[in-house]
């Protein structure tokens, strides 16, 4: 069986400048935060980024890394509204596919079923088919309604984060919500999946089986990442860091201030930042 | 009992957006709809269910801001979206934007789509809430930038956009009511226009007249909302709002 474990930067190794990348988790929920921050840090650029999007859309706008965006919504969800993310839309500086969530769902769901589309409701009378004019309806060939035929999000690769895995690349998640990991693997050409730490097959599954719905068929490679999520929620591993989060927000705010947390944070290897992040941590204890 | 304030009226008229409404996900966005949805299913709305915002569905009456105690399922995102398609849901969002026909935006404001003035969160699930089953608003702050005559972008679809897309769109488009901080409006004006239902104790019609940017419809004299009971103050006050967030939303 193959061994398929990596470090982020040997993941970034195999993506390339114009590909369309799925990213996994939602709003600021266990997205693949130390694979975006690795992407931060390399010479990629014109991505297509399709999310669920939080802090890892932000991000990657901010560095410039965006052409072209598909989403439903952009949130940190405790913050409603991403800075980075919108500065990028405010200056025109991405292009944009904003569609319903529901729609992004289906778009996936028929990547990962190799059709071309599939017929939905949602979007029928709002500006969402104004503004993806490429969007085009279906007949029902059973004489039913005229839908939208939302069409396939192929992905040429594909960004999750999940509680365990095995080297294999069986990969589990121990939250409420596996939110559409699994699609987003199964609608890419290459997956890879990141995670809190990496077992022996033996010990997945050990609250319920059900809880590995990822399986090694869908993945490509696995990257050992302790509190790799950070700063969004990895339940139960740890929850959304509400504090450092705000420290983005706010930092987003000033171009100084972007810059030092630029610094401190983001051109830095993965254990800079993880240093970074405990010591702002510590200096909040002692402050307390 | 001290008497209601605004709040709390405005939470009684959420509430009573899911009266006889029977078991389905009632998904209210926004503290006021909120304590309005828990409130309805502790009183005459029993069949009800709600869900904690993240994946499970709650079972009993939990105090707004704090965990729940007891659930009764699992509701990933996944299921939220096989159920809007399904339809055993009535959502009740907060738009930024609404309009004389019901369109509703969370999008953007002013400029255009590929490069707007204000970026808002994204369409997210209005455009296939609106074709999917019934939905409500909610607004704190009624006022001529959130009333407007057209909306900037068509995330939630109105009557009209609803009825131009055909019976794919309109099957399931059901728009049931608008809460503001000043009344409950809904869209039974002529051709499916937005029509002042009952205006808050103490506001006057043209108090709400001013703060909106079209013309409003109005069946003769309209009537007061109805004030909470004192069972449902004493629900809102003790056990599901003891910390008053309600009033942060709406000022009295």
């Amino acid at each position: 069986m193959s061994d398929k474990q990596m470090n982020e930067d040997e993941v970034v190794g195999e993506l390339r400048s114009g590909m369309t990348l799925g990213i996994g988790g939602w709003g600021s929920r266990r997205k693949p935060m130390s694979l975006v921050r690795a992407i931060l840090r390399s010479d990629l650029t014109d991505l297509t980024v399709v999310s669920y999007g939080g802090p890892d859309v932000g991000l990657l706008c901010a560095a410039g890394k965006v052409k072209k965006l598909v989403y439903g919504f952009v949130s940190l969800d405790t913050i409603p509204l991403d800075p980075h993310f919108r500065a990028a839309r405010q200056a025109g500086a991405i292009e944009a596919a904003e569609y319903d969530e529901g729609m992004v769902f289906w778009g996936l769901y028929a990547a990962a079923n190799r059709v071309d589309f599939l017929p939905l409701r949602a979007g029928l009378g709002s500006d969402v088919m104004k503004i993806n004019p490429d969007l085009r309806t279906v007949s029902s060939p059973y004489g039913g309604d005229e839908l939208v035929a939302m069409p396939a999000l192929r992905l040429d690769a594909a960004i999750v984060h999940q509680n365990r895995a095995d080297a294999q690349g069986n990969a589990e998640y121990l939250g409420p919500d596996l939110y559409f990991d699994d699609l987003f693997c199964m609608a890419a050409e290459r997956a890879y999946v990141s995670c809190e730490e990496i077992v022996p097959t033996s010990e997945l599954g050990q609250v319920h089986l059900a809880t590995v719905r990822i399986n090694r068929a869908h993945v490509d490679g696995v990257v050992a990442a302790p509190n790799g999520a950070h700063f969004t929620s990895c339940e139960p591993d740890y929850g959304r860091d509400e504090m450092f989060q705000r420290a983005y927000v706010e930092a987003a705010g000033d171009p100084e201030g972007w810059a030092a947390f630029s610094r401190r944070y983001l051109e830095v290897d993965e254990a800079g930042y993880q240093t970074a992040v405990a010591e702002l941590a510590a200096g909040a204890e002692v402050t307390r | 009992m001290s008497a209601p304030t605004r709040a709390e009226v405005c939470v009684v008229a959420c509430a009573e957006a899911w009266r006889g409404a029977g078991e389905l996900l009632a998904s209210p966005i926004g503290l006021v709809p909120q304590v309005g949805a828990r409130l309805a299913r502790a009183t005459f709305a029993p069949e009800l269910l709600l869900s904690d915002g993240e994946a499970r569905l709650v079972a009993g009456v939990w105090p707004v801001g704090e965990a729940p105690t007891s659930y009764e399922g699992w509701l990933p995102f996944r299921s939220v979206f096989d159920l809007v398609s399904n339809g055993r849901r009535h959502v009740m969002m907060m738009p930024s934007q609404i309009d004389r026909h019901g369109n509703a935006n969370i999008s953007y404001i002013g400029g255009d789509f590929r490069r707007p003035d204000v970026q808002l969160l994204g369409v997210r699930g209005a455009p296939g809430n609106t074709v999917n089953h019934p939905t409500s608003y909610w607004l704190p702050r009624h006022s001529t930038r959130a009333l407007v005559p057209r909306v900037d972008m068509v995330a939630g679809v109105g009557n009209e956009a609803a009825a131009a897309a055909g019976p794919g769109a309109n099957r399931f488009h059901d728009l049931r009511r608008l809460v503001t901080n000043l009344g409950v409006f809904d869209w039974n004006g002529p051709g499916g226009t937005m029509r002042i239902v009952s205006l808050h104790p103490g506001v006057a019609r043209e108090e709400v007249e001013e703060a909106t940017g079209f013309e409003l419809a109005a069946d003769g004299e309209v009537p007061e909302t109805r004030l909470p009971t004192d069972e449902e103050l004493r629900l809102i006050r003790e056990e599901i709002d003891p910390n008053g967030v309600r009033d942060r939303e709406v000022r009295t």
